[in-house]
Protein backbone atom coordinates (compact mmCIF):
# COMPACT_ATOMS: atom_id res chain seq x y z
CA UNK A 1 0.00 0.00 0.00
CA UNK A 2 1.15 3.67 -0.91
CA UNK A 3 2.67 5.72 2.34
CA UNK A 4 -0.06 7.95 1.62
CA UNK A 5 -2.67 5.55 1.72
CA UNK A 6 -1.84 3.99 5.04
CA UNK A 7 -1.67 7.04 6.40
CA UNK A 8 -5.24 8.17 5.70
CA UNK A 9 -6.51 5.06 6.61
CA UNK A 10 -4.57 4.89 10.21
CA UNK A 11 -5.30 8.59 11.37
CA UNK A 12 -9.14 8.07 9.85
CA UNK A 13 -9.29 4.36 11.57
CA UNK A 14 -7.87 6.47 14.82
CA UNK A 15 -10.22 9.47 14.65
CA UNK A 16 -13.33 7.42 13.78
CA UNK A 17 -12.30 4.88 16.70
CA UNK A 18 -12.11 7.75 18.83
CA UNK A 19 -15.52 9.41 17.43
CA UNK A 20 -17.51 6.35 18.18
CA UNK A 21 -16.19 6.07 21.60
CA UNK A 22 -16.81 9.69 22.36
CA UNK A 23 -20.67 8.81 21.23
CA UNK A 24 -21.08 6.05 23.12
CA UNK A 25 -19.66 8.56 26.35
CA UNK A 26 -21.95 10.84 25.17
CA UNK A 27 -25.15 8.39 24.96
CA UNK A 28 -24.24 7.22 28.35
CA UNK A 29 -23.21 9.76 30.46
CA UNK A 30 -24.24 12.89 28.86
CA UNK A 31 -27.89 11.51 28.16
CA UNK A 32 -30.29 13.01 30.76
CA UNK A 33 -33.68 11.88 29.30
CA UNK A 34 -37.05 13.93 29.33
CA UNK A 35 -36.64 16.10 32.34
CA UNK A 36 -39.23 18.73 33.51
CA UNK A 37 -38.95 22.66 33.91
CA UNK A 38 -41.34 23.55 36.20
CA UNK A 39 -41.74 27.69 35.71
CA UNK A 40 -43.66 29.73 38.34
CA UNK A 41 -44.75 26.96 40.65
CA UNK A 42 -47.09 25.13 38.05
CA UNK A 43 -48.17 28.22 35.73
CA UNK A 44 -45.90 26.59 32.22
CA UNK A 45 -44.82 22.47 32.88
CA UNK A 46 -42.22 21.97 29.94
CA UNK A 47 -41.24 18.64 28.85
CA UNK A 48 -37.55 19.18 27.09
CA UNK A 49 -34.54 16.64 26.83
CA UNK A 50 -32.35 17.40 28.62
CA UNK A 51 -28.06 18.13 28.89
CA UNK A 52 -28.05 21.64 27.29
CA UNK A 53 -28.10 24.61 29.31
CA UNK A 54 -30.88 26.48 30.73
CA UNK A 55 -31.26 29.32 28.44
CA UNK A 56 -31.09 27.59 25.37
CA UNK A 57 -33.06 24.56 26.80
CA UNK A 58 -36.24 27.52 27.31
CA UNK A 59 -35.60 29.34 24.33
CA UNK A 60 -36.11 26.27 22.18
CA UNK A 61 -39.66 25.99 23.93
CA UNK A 62 -39.76 29.39 23.05
CA UNK A 63 -39.46 30.96 26.21
CA UNK A 64 -36.55 33.86 26.10
CA UNK A 65 -34.62 35.01 28.86
CA UNK A 66 -32.85 37.83 28.07
CA UNK A 67 -29.12 37.13 27.07
CA UNK A 68 -27.16 40.25 25.54
CA UNK A 69 -23.88 37.98 25.07
CA UNK A 70 -25.54 34.51 23.42
CA UNK A 71 -25.13 32.59 26.32
CA UNK A 72 -21.52 32.78 26.97
CA UNK A 73 -21.67 33.68 30.33
CA UNK A 74 -19.85 37.29 30.02
CA UNK A 75 -23.03 39.80 29.78
CA UNK A 76 -25.14 38.61 32.90
CA UNK A 77 -28.49 39.45 31.80
CA UNK A 78 -30.33 35.77 31.59
CA UNK A 79 -30.98 36.17 35.45
CA UNK A 80 -33.34 33.67 36.83
CA UNK A 81 -34.65 31.99 39.99
CA UNK A 82 -33.93 28.10 40.25
CA UNK A 83 -36.29 27.10 43.26
CA UNK A 84 -35.22 23.35 42.63
CA UNK A 85 -32.19 21.03 40.75
CA UNK A 86 -30.04 23.49 39.61
CA UNK A 87 -27.25 22.14 41.15
CA UNK A 88 -24.63 24.17 43.43
CA UNK A 89 -23.24 27.48 42.49
CA UNK A 90 -20.64 27.49 39.32
CA UNK A 91 -17.57 29.19 39.79
CA UNK A 92 -18.79 30.76 36.00
CA UNK A 93 -21.44 32.72 37.80
CA UNK A 94 -20.41 33.90 40.79
CA UNK A 95 -18.48 37.36 39.55
CA UNK A 96 -22.38 38.34 37.88
CA UNK A 97 -24.35 37.54 41.19
CA UNK A 98 -24.68 39.59 44.05
CA UNK A 99 -24.97 38.32 47.70
CA UNK A 100 -28.46 39.40 47.57
CA UNK A 101 -29.17 37.34 44.21
CA UNK A 102 -27.27 34.43 45.68
CA UNK A 103 -28.84 33.83 48.96
CA UNK A 104 -32.44 33.73 46.92
CA UNK A 105 -31.05 31.45 44.34
CA UNK A 106 -31.06 33.63 41.47
CA UNK A 107 -28.30 31.66 38.36
CA UNK A 108 -27.48 32.56 35.45
CA UNK A 109 -29.37 30.64 32.64
CA UNK A 110 -27.05 30.06 30.11
CA UNK A 111 -24.42 28.51 32.82
CA UNK A 112 -26.49 25.82 34.43
CA UNK A 113 -27.26 22.53 32.67
CA UNK A 114 -30.89 20.87 32.89
CA UNK A 115 -29.86 17.48 34.34
CA UNK A 116 -33.19 15.88 35.80
CA UNK A 117 -36.22 18.18 36.85
CA UNK A 118 -36.07 21.90 37.76
CA UNK A 119 -38.20 24.43 38.71
CA UNK A 120 -37.28 27.64 38.05
CA UNK A 121 -39.39 31.26 38.48
CA UNK A 122 -38.88 34.06 35.93
CA UNK A 123 -40.74 37.48 35.86
CA UNK A 124 -44.32 37.39 34.72
CA UNK A 125 -43.97 39.45 31.53
CA UNK A 126 -40.94 37.32 30.47
CA UNK A 127 -44.14 34.27 29.48
CA UNK A 128 -45.25 36.95 27.45
CA UNK A 129 -42.17 37.00 25.36
CA UNK A 130 -43.11 35.80 22.37
CA UNK A 131 -41.86 35.14 18.96
CA UNK A 132 -43.30 36.79 15.94
CA UNK A 133 -43.38 36.54 12.25
CA UNK A 134 -44.60 40.21 11.26
CA UNK A 135 -45.22 41.73 7.97
CA UNK A 136 -44.05 45.16 7.40
CA UNK A 137 -47.32 47.26 7.06
CA UNK A 138 -45.80 50.83 6.95
CA UNK A 139 -42.70 52.20 6.40
CA UNK A 140 -42.46 56.02 7.48
CA UNK A 141 -39.26 58.40 6.78
CA UNK A 142 -38.78 60.63 9.29
CA UNK A 143 -35.58 61.99 9.03
CA UNK A 144 -32.52 61.57 6.55
CA UNK A 145 -31.56 59.10 9.01
CA UNK A 146 -34.62 57.67 10.94
CA UNK A 147 -37.68 55.49 9.79
CA UNK A 148 -40.40 54.71 11.43
CA UNK A 149 -41.80 50.63 10.77
CA UNK A 150 -44.91 49.61 11.51
CA UNK A 151 -45.13 45.36 11.47
CA UNK A 152 -48.22 43.87 11.76
CA UNK A 153 -48.43 40.98 13.49
CA UNK A 154 -49.99 37.46 12.19
CA UNK A 155 -53.67 37.31 12.30
CA UNK A 156 -55.37 36.91 16.10
CA UNK A 157 -52.10 37.07 17.45
CA UNK A 158 -51.50 39.97 19.81
CA UNK A 159 -48.03 41.15 22.01
CA UNK A 160 -48.51 42.52 25.73
CA UNK A 161 -46.12 45.05 27.02
CA UNK A 162 -45.51 47.65 28.98
CA UNK A 163 -44.59 50.94 26.98
CA UNK A 164 -40.50 51.46 27.24
CA UNK A 165 -39.89 47.62 26.06
CA UNK A 166 -38.60 46.94 23.28
CA UNK A 167 -38.10 44.24 20.98
CA UNK A 168 -35.33 42.20 18.79
CA UNK A 169 -35.69 42.61 15.08
CA UNK A 170 -34.08 40.08 12.96
CA UNK A 171 -32.45 40.59 9.60
CA UNK A 172 -32.68 38.00 7.01
CA UNK A 173 -29.41 37.22 5.27
CA UNK A 174 -28.40 40.02 2.80
CA UNK A 175 -25.28 41.37 -0.02
CA UNK A 176 -21.76 39.49 2.54
CA UNK A 177 -23.51 38.88 5.53
CA UNK A 178 -24.85 35.72 5.57
CA UNK A 179 -26.25 35.16 9.00
CA UNK A 180 -29.42 35.99 10.15
CA UNK A 181 -28.95 39.15 13.19
CA UNK A 182 -30.75 40.49 16.14
CA UNK A 183 -30.37 44.07 17.19
CA UNK A 184 -32.77 45.29 20.22
CA UNK A 185 -35.09 48.71 19.26
CA UNK A 186 -37.13 49.99 21.42
CA UNK A 187 -41.25 49.75 20.49
CA UNK A 188 -42.76 53.45 19.70
CA UNK A 189 -46.74 52.24 19.70
CA UNK A 190 -48.97 52.23 22.60
CA UNK A 191 -49.99 49.01 24.37
CA UNK A 192 -53.48 49.12 23.52
CA UNK A 193 -52.70 49.15 19.83
CA UNK A 194 -51.83 45.15 20.58
CA UNK A 195 -52.11 43.32 16.68
CA UNK A 196 -49.26 45.29 15.91
CA UNK A 197 -46.43 47.34 17.14
CA UNK A 198 -44.34 50.24 15.69
CA UNK A 199 -40.11 50.58 16.15
CA UNK A 200 -38.09 53.56 15.20
CA UNK A 201 -34.89 53.09 13.78
CA UNK A 202 -31.96 55.13 13.16
CA UNK A 203 -29.52 54.28 10.72
CA UNK A 204 -26.32 53.13 11.63
CA UNK A 205 -23.06 53.46 9.44
CA UNK A 206 -21.93 49.40 8.68
CA UNK A 207 -24.58 48.16 10.77
CA UNK A 208 -25.70 45.18 10.55
CA UNK A 209 -29.64 45.69 11.72
CA UNK A 210 -29.63 48.85 10.07
CA UNK A 211 -28.17 48.39 7.02
CA UNK A 212 -30.64 45.75 5.93
CA UNK A 213 -33.88 47.83 6.93
CA UNK A 214 -32.69 51.10 5.51
CA UNK A 215 -31.41 49.37 1.86
CA UNK A 216 -33.27 46.55 1.98
CA UNK A 217 -36.85 46.15 3.48
CA UNK A 218 -40.01 47.27 1.98
CA UNK A 219 -43.20 47.06 2.60
CA UNK A 220 -45.33 43.62 2.66
CA UNK A 221 -41.93 42.05 3.28
CA UNK A 222 -42.12 39.30 6.47
CA UNK A 223 -39.77 39.62 9.20
CA UNK A 224 -39.44 38.39 12.55
CA UNK A 225 -39.56 40.01 15.93
CA UNK A 226 -39.00 38.81 19.69
CA UNK A 227 -40.28 40.56 22.46
CA UNK A 228 -40.99 42.83 25.01
CA UNK A 229 -37.83 42.79 26.62
CA UNK A 230 -36.46 45.64 29.19
CA UNK A 231 -37.18 47.39 32.30
CA UNK A 232 -38.14 50.81 30.50
CA UNK A 233 -41.11 51.69 32.04
CA UNK A 234 -43.51 54.08 33.80
CA UNK A 235 -42.85 53.70 37.33
CA UNK A 236 -46.76 52.75 38.87
CA UNK A 237 -46.13 56.38 41.11
CA UNK A 238 -47.58 59.72 41.71
CA UNK A 239 -44.88 61.81 40.73
CA UNK A 240 -44.40 64.83 38.07
CA UNK A 241 -42.42 62.72 34.97
CA UNK A 242 -39.69 64.27 33.40
CA UNK A 243 -39.19 62.67 29.84
CA UNK A 244 -35.63 63.12 28.28
CA UNK A 245 -34.81 61.98 24.47
CA UNK A 246 -32.44 62.19 21.15
CA UNK A 247 -32.89 61.19 18.16
CA UNK A 248 -34.98 57.52 17.90
CA UNK A 249 -35.13 57.80 22.47
CA UNK A 250 -38.09 58.94 21.59
CA UNK A 251 -39.80 55.92 20.94
CA UNK A 252 -40.22 54.22 24.30
CA UNK A 253 -41.25 58.20 24.99
CA UNK A 254 -43.93 57.93 22.91
CA UNK A 255 -45.15 54.98 23.67
CA UNK A 256 -45.34 55.75 27.48
CA UNK A 257 -47.11 59.48 26.54
CA UNK A 258 -50.04 57.11 24.38
CA UNK A 259 -50.15 54.58 27.06
CA UNK A 260 -51.08 57.30 29.47
CA UNK A 261 -53.74 58.59 27.51
CA UNK A 262 -55.16 55.17 27.13
CA UNK A 263 -55.11 54.38 30.34
CA UNK A 264 -56.63 57.64 31.55
CA UNK A 265 -53.53 59.00 34.39
CA UNK A 266 -54.23 62.54 34.02
CA UNK A 267 -53.26 63.38 38.19
CA UNK A 268 -49.08 63.48 37.27
CA UNK A 269 -47.81 65.84 34.95
CA UNK A 270 -45.77 65.01 32.37
CA UNK A 271 -42.73 67.14 30.43
CA UNK A 272 -40.69 65.58 27.00
CA UNK A 273 -37.81 67.26 26.07
CA UNK A 274 -36.69 66.17 22.32
CA UNK A 275 -33.01 67.18 21.76
CA UNK A 276 -32.59 67.65 18.21
CA UNK A 277 -29.57 69.06 16.37
CA UNK A 278 -31.44 71.10 13.61
CA UNK A 279 -35.22 71.58 12.62
CA UNK A 280 -34.80 68.66 10.16
CA UNK A 281 -34.05 65.82 13.26
CA UNK A 282 -37.12 66.53 14.60
CA UNK A 283 -40.05 64.50 13.75
CA UNK A 284 -43.85 63.49 15.53
CA UNK A 285 -43.45 67.13 16.50
CA UNK A 286 -47.48 67.85 14.95
CA UNK A 287 -48.55 64.57 17.27
CA UNK A 288 -47.21 65.80 20.43
CA UNK A 289 -48.10 69.55 19.76
CA UNK A 290 -51.90 67.42 18.93
CA UNK A 291 -51.25 66.10 22.77
CA UNK A 292 -50.13 68.97 24.40
CA UNK A 293 -53.36 70.93 23.23
CA UNK A 294 -55.67 67.84 24.66
CA UNK A 295 -54.04 66.89 27.63
CA UNK A 296 -53.24 69.79 30.01
CA UNK A 297 -51.12 67.65 31.97
CA UNK A 298 -48.66 66.89 29.23
CA UNK A 299 -45.75 69.31 27.87
CA UNK A 300 -43.76 69.23 24.90
CA UNK A 301 -40.33 70.99 24.64
CA UNK A 302 -38.20 70.26 21.47
CA UNK A 303 -34.77 71.84 21.93
CA UNK A 304 -32.32 72.39 18.96
CA UNK A 305 -28.77 72.65 19.66
CA UNK A 306 -27.42 74.00 16.64
CA UNK A 307 -29.60 75.85 14.69
CA UNK A 308 -29.53 79.17 14.22
CA UNK A 309 -32.72 80.06 11.56
CA UNK A 310 -35.71 81.23 13.08
CA UNK A 311 -37.82 78.49 14.83
CA UNK A 312 -40.11 78.41 17.44
CA UNK A 313 -38.33 75.95 19.40
CA UNK A 314 -35.71 76.12 22.66
CA UNK A 315 -32.43 76.60 22.26
CA UNK A 316 -29.35 74.68 23.16
CA UNK A 317 -28.13 71.75 24.41
CA UNK A 318 -30.90 69.49 26.13
CA UNK A 319 -29.17 69.32 29.09
CA UNK A 320 -29.06 73.55 29.71
CA UNK A 321 -32.71 73.38 28.26
CA UNK A 322 -33.72 70.72 30.94
CA UNK A 323 -31.55 73.06 33.60
CA UNK A 324 -33.56 76.01 32.63
CA UNK A 325 -37.08 74.47 33.56
CA UNK A 326 -36.40 73.01 36.70
CA UNK A 327 -35.04 74.46 40.34
CA UNK A 328 -36.07 71.31 42.57
CA UNK A 329 -36.69 67.81 41.30
CA UNK A 330 -36.67 66.17 44.35
CA UNK A 331 -40.02 64.82 44.00
CA UNK A 332 -39.86 64.08 39.91
CA UNK A 333 -39.38 61.01 38.41
CA UNK A 334 -37.22 61.05 35.22
CA UNK A 335 -36.72 58.64 31.83
CA UNK A 336 -33.99 59.05 29.83
CA UNK A 337 -33.29 57.57 26.33
CA UNK A 338 -30.78 58.33 23.92
CA UNK A 339 -27.10 57.80 23.87
CA UNK A 340 -24.93 56.97 26.53
CA UNK A 341 -23.07 60.26 26.46
CA UNK A 342 -26.21 62.50 26.61
CA UNK A 343 -27.64 59.99 29.51
CA UNK A 344 -24.87 60.57 31.75
CA UNK A 345 -24.69 64.22 31.16
CA UNK A 346 -28.52 64.36 31.94
CA UNK A 347 -28.27 61.75 34.99
CA UNK A 348 -25.53 64.35 36.33
CA UNK A 349 -28.07 67.76 35.76
CA UNK A 350 -30.86 65.52 36.72
CA UNK A 351 -28.93 65.10 40.53
CA UNK A 352 -27.37 68.15 40.65
CA UNK A 353 -31.27 69.16 41.14
CA UNK A 354 -31.91 67.10 43.77
CA UNK A 355 -33.26 64.31 42.29
CA UNK A 356 -32.10 60.73 43.39
CA UNK A 357 -30.59 58.22 41.28
CA UNK A 358 -33.38 56.32 42.11
CA UNK A 359 -35.90 58.08 40.35
CA UNK A 360 -34.28 58.47 36.86
CA UNK A 361 -34.49 55.42 34.53
CA UNK A 362 -32.93 55.31 31.36
CA UNK A 363 -32.62 52.80 28.35
CA UNK A 364 -29.07 53.53 26.67
CA UNK A 365 -29.02 53.13 23.21
CA UNK A 366 -25.34 51.80 22.37
CA UNK B 1 23.78 4.43 30.23
CA UNK B 2 20.23 2.40 28.50
CA UNK B 3 17.71 4.21 29.19
CA UNK B 4 15.48 1.56 29.41
CA UNK B 5 16.93 0.16 32.30
CA UNK B 6 16.37 3.13 34.65
CA UNK B 7 13.44 2.41 37.33
CA UNK B 8 10.23 3.66 36.56
CA UNK B 9 10.30 5.08 40.07
CA UNK B 10 13.70 7.68 39.23
CA UNK B 11 11.96 8.37 36.34
CA UNK B 12 9.12 9.89 38.55
CA UNK B 13 11.29 11.34 41.01
CA UNK B 14 13.38 13.19 38.17
CA UNK B 15 10.21 14.13 36.55
CA UNK B 16 9.22 16.45 39.85
CA UNK B 17 12.43 17.89 40.38
CA UNK B 18 15.30 17.67 37.90
CA UNK B 19 13.14 17.85 35.13
CA UNK B 20 10.38 19.58 35.97
CA UNK B 21 8.42 20.05 32.91
CA UNK B 22 7.59 23.86 33.71
CA UNK B 23 11.06 24.83 35.42
CA UNK B 24 13.58 23.56 33.39
CA UNK B 25 11.40 23.33 29.93
CA UNK B 26 9.04 26.05 30.80
CA UNK B 27 6.01 24.39 28.95
CA UNK B 28 2.29 25.24 30.30
CA UNK B 29 3.05 28.49 31.10
CA UNK B 30 0.18 30.16 29.67
CA UNK B 31 -2.30 28.60 31.94
CA UNK B 32 0.52 28.49 34.99
CA UNK B 33 0.43 32.07 34.71
CA UNK B 34 -3.44 32.78 34.30
CA UNK B 35 -4.86 30.48 37.67
CA UNK B 36 -1.46 31.10 39.73
CA UNK B 37 -3.70 33.86 41.33
CA UNK B 38 -4.98 31.77 44.31
CA UNK B 39 -4.27 28.53 45.61
CA UNK B 40 -6.96 26.73 45.57
CA UNK B 41 -8.39 26.68 41.48
CA UNK B 42 -4.15 26.28 41.33
CA UNK B 43 -4.53 23.40 43.19
CA UNK B 44 -7.53 22.53 41.54
CA UNK B 45 -6.26 22.68 37.98
CA UNK B 46 -2.60 21.01 39.46
CA UNK B 47 -4.89 18.02 39.99
CA UNK B 48 -6.62 18.08 36.26
CA UNK B 49 -2.87 18.39 34.78
CA UNK B 50 -1.76 15.35 36.99
CA UNK B 51 -4.60 13.05 36.07
CA UNK B 52 -4.67 13.76 32.29
CA UNK B 53 -1.01 13.83 31.96
CA UNK B 54 -0.78 10.41 33.85
CA UNK B 55 -3.31 8.91 31.43
CA UNK B 56 -2.46 10.58 28.30
CA UNK B 57 1.18 9.64 28.08
CA UNK B 58 0.30 6.01 28.46
CA UNK B 59 -2.84 6.22 26.17
CA UNK B 60 -0.21 8.23 23.71
CA UNK B 61 2.80 5.60 23.92
CA UNK B 62 0.21 2.91 22.78
CA UNK B 63 -0.85 4.95 19.74
CA UNK B 64 2.17 5.54 19.04
CA UNK B 65 4.15 2.49 19.34
CA UNK B 66 1.22 -0.25 18.59
CA UNK B 67 -0.36 2.25 15.78
CA UNK B 68 1.81 4.69 14.34
CA UNK B 69 5.00 2.81 14.41
CA UNK B 70 3.94 -0.42 12.63
CA UNK B 71 2.83 1.63 9.81
CA UNK B 72 5.86 4.00 9.79
CA UNK B 73 3.91 6.78 10.16
CA UNK B 74 5.83 8.30 12.95
CA UNK B 75 5.71 11.73 11.19
CA UNK B 76 1.73 11.94 11.70
CA UNK B 77 2.69 11.51 15.99
CA UNK B 78 1.52 15.13 16.63
CA UNK B 79 -1.63 14.80 14.69
CA UNK B 80 -2.67 11.62 16.89
CA UNK B 81 -1.59 12.89 20.00
CA UNK B 82 -3.49 15.50 20.00
CA UNK B 83 -7.12 14.11 19.19
CA UNK B 84 -5.98 11.21 21.33
CA UNK B 85 -5.67 14.06 24.00
CA UNK B 86 -8.45 16.16 23.11
CA UNK B 87 -11.42 12.93 23.05
CA UNK B 88 -9.94 11.63 26.27
CA UNK B 89 -10.20 14.68 28.13
CA UNK B 90 -13.58 15.53 26.07
CA UNK B 91 -15.15 12.09 27.91
CA UNK B 92 -12.93 12.38 31.13
CA UNK B 93 -15.07 15.62 31.14
CA UNK B 94 -18.76 13.92 30.60
CA UNK B 95 -18.08 11.53 33.15
CA UNK B 96 -17.06 13.53 35.83
CA UNK B 97 -20.08 15.91 35.09
CA UNK B 98 -22.52 13.04 35.48
CA UNK B 99 -20.83 11.32 38.52
CA UNK B 100 -20.12 13.91 40.58
CA UNK B 101 -20.58 17.67 40.63
CA UNK B 102 -18.53 18.22 43.18
CA UNK B 103 -15.61 16.90 41.41
CA UNK B 104 -16.74 19.08 38.70
CA UNK B 105 -16.40 21.98 40.25
CA UNK B 106 -13.32 21.47 41.52
CA UNK B 107 -11.37 19.45 38.61
CA UNK B 108 -14.32 19.45 35.97
CA UNK B 109 -14.29 23.39 34.76
CA UNK B 110 -10.08 22.91 34.36
CA UNK B 111 -10.51 20.16 31.73
CA UNK B 112 -11.03 22.08 28.82
CA UNK B 113 -8.11 24.05 29.22
CA UNK B 114 -5.61 21.02 29.99
CA UNK B 115 -6.74 20.15 26.47
CA UNK B 116 -4.33 22.84 24.87
CA UNK B 117 -1.79 22.44 27.82
CA UNK B 118 1.55 22.09 25.97
CA UNK B 119 2.63 20.55 29.48
CA UNK B 120 0.77 17.69 28.41
CA UNK B 121 1.27 17.65 24.75
CA UNK B 122 4.85 18.67 25.76
CA UNK B 123 5.28 15.38 28.07
CA UNK B 124 4.14 13.08 25.08
CA UNK B 125 6.68 14.03 23.19
CA UNK B 126 9.44 13.54 25.65
CA UNK B 127 8.09 9.76 26.32
CA UNK B 128 8.40 9.48 22.41
CA UNK B 129 11.49 11.06 21.93
CA UNK B 130 13.54 9.92 25.25
CA UNK B 131 12.11 6.24 24.36
CA UNK B 132 10.76 5.54 27.65
CA UNK B 133 8.82 1.76 28.14
CA UNK B 134 5.27 1.54 28.92
CA UNK B 135 5.89 1.55 32.48
CA UNK B 136 8.08 4.21 32.11
CA UNK B 137 6.29 6.31 30.37
CA UNK B 138 3.22 6.18 32.76
CA UNK B 139 5.89 7.18 35.70
CA UNK B 140 6.82 9.72 33.81
CA UNK B 141 3.27 11.32 33.04
CA UNK B 142 2.86 11.27 36.65
CA UNK B 143 5.66 12.93 37.86
CA UNK B 144 5.45 15.67 34.94
CA UNK B 145 1.92 16.21 35.93
CA UNK B 146 2.92 16.05 39.84
CA UNK B 147 5.49 18.20 38.74
CA UNK B 148 3.65 20.36 37.05
CA UNK B 149 1.31 21.03 39.87
CA UNK B 150 3.53 21.41 42.74
CA UNK B 151 5.41 24.29 41.00
CA UNK B 152 1.84 26.53 40.09
CA UNK B 153 1.17 25.90 43.78
CA UNK B 154 4.02 26.95 44.85
CA UNK B 155 3.62 30.18 42.49
CA UNK B 156 0.70 30.39 43.67
CA UNK B 157 1.74 30.30 47.09
CA UNK B 158 4.34 33.25 46.47
CA UNK B 159 1.66 35.29 44.79
CA UNK B 160 -0.83 35.58 47.52
CA UNK B 161 1.58 36.46 49.89
CA UNK B 162 2.98 38.72 47.94
CA UNK B 163 -0.01 40.59 46.86
CA UNK B 164 -0.72 40.74 50.90
CA UNK B 165 2.85 42.47 51.76
CA UNK B 166 4.81 43.89 48.94
CA UNK B 167 4.84 46.16 46.52
CA UNK B 168 5.34 45.77 43.11
CA UNK B 169 5.92 48.52 40.85
CA UNK B 170 3.19 48.83 38.23
CA UNK B 171 5.28 47.83 35.57
CA UNK B 172 5.92 44.12 36.68
CA UNK B 173 2.13 43.52 38.15
CA UNK B 174 0.93 40.15 37.28
CA UNK B 175 2.26 38.31 34.63
CA UNK B 176 5.63 40.51 35.27
CA UNK B 177 6.69 39.55 38.67
CA UNK B 178 5.03 36.11 38.38
CA UNK B 179 7.78 35.60 35.48
CA UNK B 180 10.43 36.89 37.45
CA UNK B 181 9.56 34.42 40.47
CA UNK B 182 9.07 31.60 37.75
CA UNK B 183 12.82 32.53 36.91
CA UNK B 184 13.77 32.30 40.23
CA UNK B 185 12.32 29.21 41.35
CA UNK B 186 13.55 27.40 38.04
CA UNK B 187 17.44 28.88 39.16
CA UNK B 188 16.41 27.03 42.60
CA UNK B 189 15.41 23.96 41.04
CA UNK B 190 18.54 23.94 39.15
CA UNK B 191 20.04 22.80 42.79
CA UNK B 192 18.54 19.50 41.72
CA UNK B 193 20.73 18.70 39.35
CA UNK B 194 22.82 15.88 39.75
CA UNK B 195 20.70 14.06 41.77
CA UNK B 196 18.98 11.60 39.25
CA UNK B 197 19.67 11.81 35.20
CA UNK B 198 17.27 10.91 32.51
CA UNK B 199 17.73 12.23 29.65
Amino acid sequence: MSPIITAIVVISALTGGLTILLLIAEFFFANYGEVTVDVNAGEKTLKVKGGANLLSTLASQKLFLPSGCGGRGSCGTCKCRVVDGGGPLLPTETPYLSDEERKTSVRLACQIKVKNDIKIQVPEELLSIKEFETVIEKITDFTHDIKGIRFKLPEGETIKFKAGQFANLFSKPYDEVREETSRAYSISSAPKDNKAIELIIRYVPNGMVTTYVFKHLKEGDKVKLIGPFGEFFLRDTDREIVCIAGGSGLAPIRSIILDMIDRGISNRKATFFFGAVTKKDLYYVEEFKEIEKNHPWFRFVPALSRDDSDHPYSKGLITDVVASNYSDLKNMEAYLCGSPGMIDACEKVLTSKGMPKTQIFYDKFS
Amino acid sequence: MDIQSIHPLVIFFAAITTNNILLTNFLGMCSFLAVSKDLKSSLGLGVAVIFVSTFTAPLNWLVYHKLLVPYGLEYLQYIAFIIVIAAFVQIIEMIIERVSTLLYLTLGIFLPLITVNCAIFGCVLFLVIRQYTFMQSIAYGLGAGTGWALAIAALAGIRTRMEKKSKVIAELEGPGIALVITGIMAMAFIGFSGIVKIN
